[in-house]
């Protein structure tokens, strides 16, 4: 145990030399967190959206304008003909084109059903849908009221109705659901890169002799390699956690000691990755390489941090279940958004603990290997 | 001319003895844009519901099959209490919980409003929107059979609005067929970004570039001679790419080939000379690496709107966002993949590629000359 110490003061104070790596793991996760959290969302708000109003009737203006005052809409432009709605589409500057015809208003007033066009750029298919609702529901408001001005039949209540609730995130805020995975993304490569680089180091210095030949078994190594890390790690992590919940009104339902628990045991496996990765690499080069195939992107992409792992086609959510950052979204999301205790995500726990015995039982195997 | 070439040549010579480039060039991006392709998408599909069926007639059963009938969702269990069923919502092992509630049936039968409630997991807004659309739209096709069902026959439809929707460009709305063409422009960058500024820091490490620097070359000769490697690299990526998309994720290529190329070829003097600049700003492979990841990488990836909307973000991020090439690229790629536009339309976005790619170029040309003039 002395000797595992003795290797975490070594590393730490090589830490604090190395500027590049104290950068890594305490400006990148903010200075991520600061620009990304911004910038990844989804909801859909300011569509630009044109109008060509053929009909200029009250009816069509009330049409126009509850558009516009829905607050989703942005007036990009009328509309006056076939080529100037192609040019407005082609270029992307209208999402969204209301074509009123001729008579509408007329058709209103008689009674009789009067079709408005409604032409949406699906390009963006997330968007669209949105668009297509939000329209939709502005469509058969704004002709309910019109029919209820006149005292025409308004179509009755629907037999069978939903009464939607949403439960922990209501307002459907997507930067709820993005900000939790960004803080694992972060915590994942910075964990992973700074370890992955710390054992090549010493063999591309030289210094790996020196450790090769030092009176410490495997074990106090790896403890002592681990720890600094750790700490660090903890640390930028839960600051991030807490700028998250003062910029991005980030929640916390759930009980802090369970997120120190499941932050741990998620740094724990990221941190062991790297180290893993670290043995096997002869350069730092390569360490890096590997780490951005085996960290960076499944992270990305397979950890359901952006893209829900359900849609996946079976063999990829088979690949996902070795990625830990998977794991650490459950049960960040859980604690933070649903606050659930440890009974709704033990499984998840589990596997991280599984994950970070396994790579660093691998990692000592092949440290013990190379010391010969 | 031909001292050029032979630096090309000696270039592709290296490029061949290393032997993890072949598996890079060729394998990689086949593999990556498989992966990806069946991995991105924010589409969704078989929603996991839980049943709280209070009511247990025919017609709940009726509603609950019409729900587990759709694409759109799957009734993966059945509870007795909603307290019952948000467990499951608590793990996440479903996402929307319907509800039934007691008198459902006769009130249909009846003529009276029914009311049936629905509890979705807002955790992932974007999925949950999704559902609970899908959710009212499914309700209200039912409703109207229901009402059809009743109503005495002859009387005629009250008036009013109609919406009648069309769908450009991307009828399904299908996620895929919008990330895709992106993940072209994704992977020309890792390529390309990263390969040439770790391949000409190389030779500044291995001190072979002072070499270089005193041999009679002229200085654009060293650099074209550099990047070209790279930028057939990208070529041959660009055609691997474009046929997995279009054959295999049957993505539709509305405009012209040649456009899609030509437009690529120009992201490519961007993205080599980008490759340029990170190696003009670091001392070994190391740092261009870290240098390229972090500060070009990743930014381009989350701020050029490949996943999410520029028009969504906040106003002080939206300038990055048009500050940054890819941006320009993806709705060149979306244009011609999905809308079948062409130049005259695109013509602003290709000016910016042009401008960004000249001035990048400039700058690496300016600093490299600094550094080991």
């Amino acid at each position: 145990m002395r000797k595992a110490i003795a290797v975490g003061r070594k590393e730490f104070r090589q830490i604090a030399r190395d500027r590049r790596t104290l950068a890594i793991m305490l400006l990148v996760p903010v200075g991520f967190l600061l620009l990304f959290g911004y910038a990844l969302n989804f909801d859909v708000k300011n569509v630009s959206m044109a109008v060509q109003d053929r009909d200029n009737s009250s009816e069509s203006r009330a049409l126009v304008s509850a558009f516009l005052n829905s607050g989703y809409f942005r007036f990009a432009g009328t509309v006056h003909g076939d080529q100037e709605l192609h040019r407005l589409m082609d270029r992307g500057r209208a999402i969204l084109v209301l074509v009123i015809p001729e008579n509408t208003g007329r058709a209103i007033r008689r009674g009789e059903v009067a079709p408005v066009q409604v032409i949406l750029d699906g390009l963006d298919s997330t968007t669209g849908v949105a668009v297509l609702g939000y329209s939709l529901s502005v469509v058969r408001s704004v002709s309910n009221r019109l029919l209820l001005e006149q005292g025409a039949p308004v179509p009755g209540v629907p037999p069978v109705a939903v009464e939607p609730r949403i439960w922990y995130n209501p307002e459907l805020r997507s930067a709820l659901f993005l900000v939790p995975g960004l803080i694992g993304f972060i915590g994942m490569i910075t964990a992973a890169v700074s370890t992955a680089l710390s054992v090549v180091r010493e063999k591309e210095r030289g210094t790996w002799e020196q450790v090769r030949m030092a009176p410490i078994n495997t074990i106090s190594y790896i403890v002592g390699k681990t720890i600094p890390y750790l700490g660090l790690s903890i640390v930028s992590s839960m600051g991030i956690v807490l700028a998250a919940m003062v910029l991005f009104d980030l929640p916390m339902r759930g009980s802090w000691l369970a997120l120190l628990l499941a932050t741990t045991l998620f740094l724990l496996a990221a941190l062991g990755m790297g180290l893993l990765v670290s043995t096997i690499a002869e350069s730092q080069l390569v360490a890096f390489q590997i780490v951005l195939i085996l960290a960076f992107l499944p992270t990305f992409l397979l950890s359901g941090f952006i893209f829900p792992i359900q849609n996946m086609p079976v063999v990829i959510q088979a690949i996902t279940y070795a990625v830990p950052a998977r794991y650490f979204l459950v049960a960040l999301r859980g604690i933070v958004l649903k606050g659930v205790g440890l009974g709704a995500f033990w499984v998840q726990l589990a596997a991280l603990v599984a994950f970070a015995v396994v790579v660093l039982g691998l990692a000592s195997a092949r440290l013990a290997r190379e010391r010969g | 001319m031909q001292r050029l070439l032979v630096l090309i040549w000696k270039e592709l010579l290296e490029l061949r003895q290393d032997p993890r480039m072949l598996p890079i060039v060729f394998i990689a991006p086949i593999l990556q844009l498989t992966v990806l392709g069946y991995a991105i998408s924010t589409d969704v599909r078989n929603v996991p519901t839980v049943v709280v069926d209070w009511d247990r007639s025919t017609e709940s059963r009726r509603l609950v099959e019409a729900f587990d009938a759709s694409p759109y969702f799957t009734i993966k269990y059945t509870a007795d209490s909603v307290e019952e069923a948000s467990r499951w919502l608590e793990t996440g092992a479903a996402w929307m919980v319907l509800t039934v509630p007691a008198g459902y049936g006769r009130d249909v039968r009846t003529g009276h409003p029914a009311v049936v409630q629905v509890v979705a997991d807002g955790t992932d807004a974007n999925s949950a929107s999704l559902a609970l659309s899908y959710t009212s739209n499914l309700v209200a096709a039912y409703a109207q059979e229901v009402a059809a069902a009743r109503a005495p026959s002859g009387v005629r439809a009250p008036g009013g609005l109609r919406a009648d929707v069309r769908i450009w460009f991307n009828p399904e709305l299908s996620s895929r067929h919008f990330l895709i063409p992106g993940v072209l422009a994704l992977l020309l960058i890792v390529m390309t970004v990263v390969l040439a500024s770790m391949g000409i820091v190389r030779e500044k490490e291995l001190g072979t570039l002072e070499q270089l620097n005193v041999t009679p070359l002229r200085r654009w000769e060293l650099i074209v001679g550099k990047l070209l490697p790279y930028g057939l690299i990208g070529v041959i990526d660009i055609f691997l790419v474009v046929a997995v998309a279009t054959l295999w994720f049957e993505v539709p290529l509305r405009g012209s080939f040649v456009l899609l190329f030509l437009m690529s070829l120009l992201f490519l003097v961007n993205t080599l000379g980008l490759g340029l600049f990170v190696s003009t700003i670091s001392n070994n492979q190391q740092q261009a690496m870290m240098s390229a990841v972090f500060f070009f990488v990743v930014p381009l990836m989350y701020l050029s709107g490949f996943v999410f909307p520029i028009d969504n973000m906040p106003a002080v991020i939206q300038p990055i966002a048009y500050a940054i090439p890819l941006t320009y690229y993806l709705v060149i790629l979306r244009g011609v993949f999905l809308k079948g536009v062409g130049i005259a339309t695109l013509w602003p976005q290709a000016l910016g590629l042009a401008v960004w790619g000249a001035t990048i170029l400039a700058l690496a040309t300016w600093r490299s000359r600094k550094t080991a003039g």
